[in-house]
């Protein structure tokens, strides 16, 4: 069991207030059809718009979104972006829809799958999510699931697929139109 | 132990005797397919690991209704002609994606495919280890030419009995997913010997929507009805995967197909939300849509103008119908479709992904009921958040255009 809470913050170790959705969220409730006409910072304004009204304005810097069962199923737009943008730092979910998971880490978006995480987190607390021991620490509990394997750690730890294409040399820096 | 349709692809796609589930592969692709929206997430690279095994498609926005469609189409058409891409379908031979990938044989049995669209699983009609991946992972194949997957365990649907009459793919689809739900993080395969009264325009609906119950990757056996089907679009050097006797399932669910009847799926899912359509007759409806890469086919367009022959779209309700594909779409005109279906007041629109995803040409409005046999259900899916959307096959979507409200399709056949 690892400490919580105190030493300073590592890549792997992310600390954040937390925000409680539930089963089955689909793209299209995240990144509605209308957004995608729109540049990622306004497209990012109507995240989970129907759902939960007003959620962008108070969502925050370093928060951690936590949902339950399915999450994600759907499209293939990359809801990470629109996430990274609101300053999410990683998604929890009691189970992904597999695009969406990786369309997360492959956005540079931590994703992770933790059976029974609404039961023990109560919307506000805040968590420390432990990458490589595959913690989740909240209040007085510890809830585990399998440790990230490296390749995905890898392209975490890069920021997302594009920034390491750009540090292998597949794509040139300046390459980004978006 | 054996593999199954799936673990035998990304075995061989991955250079390995075997793969079982939980193993995760680093996989070559054989087709890695660019449509017009990823555009929109581009970043060029410097070189290709192989174009001839890239294909850019143009379809959810075309022709480009917003300027950063166009853009997106200009980067597509930059991109096409730098790298000397062959297999560009461009406005004027576009088609949604999935489609397209069918007419050209790009999806072949045994094969791994990949491609910014979440319903890419529609090429596992073709026995096509085939999926949606996201923009930036696209990217990375156009630069590598592999990706990495972890194979999930398999559920088996083992078909037996015949298709009845008046019952489609569509039907099939809501009756597992309204049964069974999601197949979250498993994969799922059909075969058996009820295969042989299924259509390869239903097998595609049916593996398409395979994204609706959230399954990684959706396959069929080949048959010879598939056999003869990629013969007849120019496929030729491709191994089938079928199946080992002694392979692991975490489930074997047999369906038998003559026991089915028209369902329907209510608003706003469809796994566990699916209903014989006779539960929920006579809602009114204001929007029939007929279209999408499930159900934009040629043979669905001739289903809907046989329907729609003679009759006229009921006062109060419109009904919007979206070939799949130019070629579709040509065909339709040559057949005939497209004139009795304009003649009954239908709408026939350029071939897009538009409706479907709420984009253009059919987006419904706060309070409105639609009746869709494209590919989600989902809230604010076609539009707003207020209008409801319930799904059922092509014949439904039509005979209920007919009535101007939810209706058997059984009753128009007649």
């Amino acid at each position: 069991m690892n400490e919580t809470g105190t030493a300073p913050t590592d890549r792997h170790r992310i600390s954040g207030r937390t925000w409680l959705f539930g089963d089955n969220i689909d793209t299209d409730a995240m990144y509605p059809g209308f957004a995608m006409k729109l540049e990622t910072p306004e497209a990012a304004r109507h995240v989970f718009y129907d759902l939960r009204p007003g959620w962008t304005e108070q969502v925050g810097r370093g928060d951690i979104v936590v949902a339950g069962r399915n999450f994600g199923v759907g499209s293939s737009r990359p809801v990470a972006t629109l996430f990274r943008h609101l300053g999410v730092a990683a998604v929890i979910a009691e189970e992904f829809n597999s695009l969406f998971l990786r369309n997360a880490i492959n956005n540079g978006l931590p994703a992770i799958s933790v059976p029974g995480a609404r039961e023990n987190i109560t919307e506000g607390d805040v968590v420390t999510v432990h990458l490589t021991d595959g913690l989740v620490v909240c209040r007085d509990t510890t809830m585990e699931f399998p440790p990230l394997p490296p390749m995905i750690l890898g392209i975490l730890d890069a920021g997302g697929l594009i920034p390491r294409l750009v540090a292998d040399g597949y794509i040139a820096a300046s390459g980004s139109t978006s | 132990m054996g593999m199954t349709m799936i673990e035998k692809i990304l075995a061989r796609a991955a250079g390995r005797d075997r793969v079982a589930a939980g193993d995760t592969v680093v996989c070559a692709v054989d087709m890695n397919v660019l449509i017009d929206l990823m555009f929109q997430y581009w970043h060029e690279p410097l070189a290709l690991a192989d174009p001839d095994r890239t294909a850019i498609i143009m379809d959810h926005a075309v022709p480009a209704p917003t300027l950063g469609d166009a853009q997106s189409g200009i980067l597509a058409r930059a991109f096409a002609a730098k790298f000397g891409i062959e297999k560009f379908y461009d406005v004027g031979r576009h088609g949604i994606c999935h489609q397209v990938i069918a007419e050209n044989a790009l999806a072949l049995p045994g094969q791994v495919l990949t491609c910014t669209d979440s319903h890419t699983c529609a090429g596992g009609a073709y026995n096509c280890a085939a999926r949606g991946l996201g923009p930036a992972e696209i990217i990375a194949i156009l630069c590598t030419g592999t990706t990495w997957f972890t194979v999930a365990p398999t559920i088996r649907y083992e078909l037996v009995g015949e298709l009845p009459a008046g019952v489609a793919g569509k039907d099939v689809f809501l009756h597992v997913a309204g049964i069974w739900g999601d197949a979250t993080n498993h994969n799922i395969e059909f075969g058996g010997p009820g295969l042989a009264s299924v259509p390869m325009n239903d097998r595609r609906t049916i593996a398409t929507q395979g994204a609706e119950i959230s399954a990684d990757f959706t396959t069929f056996e080949v048959d010879q009805i598939c056999a003869d089907f990629l013969a007849a679009h120019g496929a030729a050097d491709y191994t089938q995967a079928d199946p080992d006797h002694d392979a692991t399932y975490a489930d074997i669910r047999t369906i038998d197909l003559s026991s089915l009847v028209p369902y329907i799926a209510r608003p706003g899912r469809v796994s566990t939300n699916a209903a014989p359509i006779t539960e929920v007759e006579s809602r009114h409806v204001d929007q029939c849509f007929i279209g999408s890469c499930a159900n934009g086919q040629l043979e669905d367009l001739r289903i809907a103008a046989e329907i729609l022959d003679g009759r006229r779209v009921a006062d109060g309700t419109r009904l919007i119908v979206t070939p799949a594909s130019q070629t579709v779409y040509r065909d339709a005109v040559r057949l005939g479709y497209v004139q009795k279906l304009a003649d009954a007041g239908a709408v026939v629109t350029n071939s897009t992904c538009g409706a479907c995803f709420g984009y253009h040409l059919g987006v419904i409005g706060a309070g409105e009921v639609c009746i869709t046999a494209s590919t989600r259900n989902f809230r604010g899916r076609m539009g707003s958040p207020d209008a409801e959307i319930y799904m059922a096959s092509t014949a439904a979507v039509a005979t209920s255009a007919v009535t101007g409200h939810i209706c058997d399709p059984r009753t128009a056949v007649l």
